[in-house]
């Protein structure tokens, strides 16, 4: 089982990329369960959603307490206390945001984290400049398939055009995409540094 | 055909393949998605015949529906938590009208304190209105028990409340195997009422009952119910064979079989549970489930059988009756007196998560005998210290 889970705000598609998530795992024949964690239903307050993706039929509907890997939609939920609880050394950790991880303050919780396994993607200025708004959550799904390898970026890609469909669909599907590139270039020039 | 979809769509999906004639609701959360879908549905031409009617208030959408119900429409509505007990009123009256509606509660906590998380509090504290009460364990169950309760429903003439837990189930996208809605037709055939309300040919229902006769009227209702409670599983048999999976109607077994203890729970909490059964099992306790589908009628032979043998049970309350012990540990102490200790175990109020650590946890405290027969799962007692009270 893979379990991730989803920090983001009000309107930032935290929800829909969950369930992106889980409809891009079905499409490959795994199971998937996607669940939201609503708060007061207002734009711009915290909103939390996890994915759960096995070979299993899932059965558990408790909140992800232990993610294997953590997506956070805007850089400044960062500093919101508990929100890197429960990310063991083996996990993933995707951040949008402009600036690189090491300035963004949060080493103290990157301590145990595998360096490789760690993401800033400047997911907001993809979708800027895709979708002509900063709507993180397809470039994040794409940068979470380059990073995790849990998914084909093809099933990524294939979940946000059934999602969306005609126009958007395809906006979101070259932000997905390129985010996708972005990541997979990074652990390139990594491994070969 | 299976799709991953969310429990709301899965739903309306369905009830759109029951052929309903009305549909009136009004919207609340968490119910909200269903009413959306099926009013989509209705608007693309994916409704059939149905007319969708639109109301001002929970109390407009069940008298809209008793109204279509007594003139022979297949009707259907759909709410939760506040909006439920704004219909109180009218629940008596459609249970005691024989109408068979079906109505989806996507379960919700009551107020005051607001709260629009999950938990059974609206429907449990309706259990005496005369409506059939069938809880969804996923949201295939979810789906599969609206055909059921239409065929139920109809043939007992009894209205039948689908509860599906709000959010958790509501809102969670997970693969759901959808009904051809061929398959629902042969299953389903259309409503032939006994009786309708009809200008042309002008009869009296819901008239004034006295003294002589309410307690007779009572009493056929409680006949009826029992007669619901043996149709009701062989009516989910005929469906389940027809859609080739299985839908429980009664109660769902888990690892029961040579349980010392057994762990009773309604709703999507009993996914949770058969993991935590499996890893108790894992380390050789002798732990199984039982996921209790109808709560009314209340099974109490299915009970008794259940019960017999156990050590101890353990039921996990989704509701509290404030000043009394759990609803339905008190329904369980009743049906099967002078058997092993029930404890009632409040879990998952308003939203808060049933977790894994949390059963085994209560599963474990039983097994020393150190659980009372009340207790509250997860209690903050810093919280209730900070509040000023003691815990």
């Amino acid at each position: 089982m893979f379990e991730t889970r989803i920090h983001g705000r009000g309107g930032q598609g935290v929800v829909t990329a969950a369930e992106m998530l889980s409809l891009a795992a079905f499409i490959e024949g795994r199971f998937a369960q996607a669940i939201p964690s609503f708060g007061s239903e207002r734009t711009g307050a915290p909103v939390i959603a996890y994915c759960r993706i096995a070979d299993f039929r899932l059965r558990t509907r408790e909140p992800v307490s232990r993610p294997d890997a953590l997506i956070i939609q805007d850089p400044t939920l960062r500093h919101v206390g508990g929100i890197f609880d429960g990310l063991p050394s083996g996990g993933y950790l995707l951040i949008n945001s402009a600036r690189p991880i090491e300035m963004l303050g949060i080493d103290a919780h990157l301590g145990h984290l595998h360096r490789s396994r760690v993401k800033a993607l400047n997911a907001g200025q993809i979708a800027r400049s895709h979708l002509g708004r900063p709507l993180p959550n397809t470039a994040l799904l794409g940068g979470f398939a380059a990073l995790t390898g849990q998914l084909a970026l093809e099933s990524v890609l294939e979940a946000i055009r059934q999602t969306f469909g005609g126009d958007v669909g395809e906006a979101n599907v070259r932000a997905a995409a390129e985010a996708y590139r972005q990541v997979a270039a990074k652990s390139r020039d990594r491994r070969h540094a | 055909m299976r799709e991953q979809i969310e429990g709301s769509q899965a739903v309306a999906r369905t009830v759109a393949s029951c052929r309903p004639d009305v549909v009136c609701a009004y919207p609340i959360s968490p119910q909200t998605h269903i009413v959306e879908a099926l009013a989509v549905l209705a608007r693309t031409g994916k409704l059939g015949a149905a007319q969708f009617v639109n109301v001002e208030s929970e109390m407009a959408a069940l008298s809209v529906a008793i109204g279509a119900s007594a003139t022979g429409a297949r009707t259907y509505t759909a709410t939760a938590s506040q909006g439920l007990l704004f219909m109180a009123e009218a629940l008596y009256n459609a249970a005691g009208l024989g109408l068979p509606i079906v109505m989806t509660v996507a379960n919700r906590a009551i107020g005051a304190p607001i709260n629009i998380w999950n938990d059974h509090s609206d429907s449990i504290s309706q259990r005496d209105s005369g409506w059939i009460q069938l809880y969804a364990l996923d949201n295939q169950h979810a789906a599969d028990l609206h055909p059921v309760a239409y065929r139920l429903a109809e043939e007992v003439s009894v209205p039948v409340m689908v509860c599906v837990d709000g959010f958790v189930l509501t809102h969670a996208v997970e693969p759901v195997d959808l009904a051809e809605p061929e398959r629902v037709d042969a299953f389903l055939p259309p409503f032939r009422p006994r009786q309708v309300l009809d200008p042309a040919d002008p009869v009296t229902i819901g008239a004034m009952v006295g003294p002589e006769a309410y307690t007779e009227v009572r009493y056929l209702a409680h006949t009826n119910a029992k007669r619901a409670l043996e149709r009701l599983p062989v009516l989910a048999a005929d469906y389940a064979a027809r859609v080739d999976r299985s839908v429980p109607a009664i109660a769902d077994a888990y690892r029961a079989v040579g349980a010392e203890t057994l762990v009773i729970a309604m709703g999507s909490v009993v996914g949770t549970l058969e993991d935590t059964v499996d890893e108790l099992r894992g380390e050789g306790v002798g732990v199984g489930a039982l996921g209790l589908v109808a709560f009314r009628p209340f099974p109490v032979d299915v009970i008794r059988a259940a019960v017999a043998g156990r050590e101890r049970v353990v039921v996990l309350e989704r509701a509290q009756p404030t000043g009394s012990t759990g609803v339905i540990g008190t329904e369980i102490r009743a049906a099967v007196p002078g058997g092993p200790p029930i404890h009632s175990v409040v879990a998952g109020l308003g939203g808060r998560p049933v977790t894994r650590a949390s059963l085994k946890a209560v599963i474990e405290a039983a097994n020393r005998g150190e659980l009372p027969e009340l207790s509250f799962m997860d209690l903050d007692t810093g919280l209730i210290e900070a509040a000023g009270s003691r815990p």
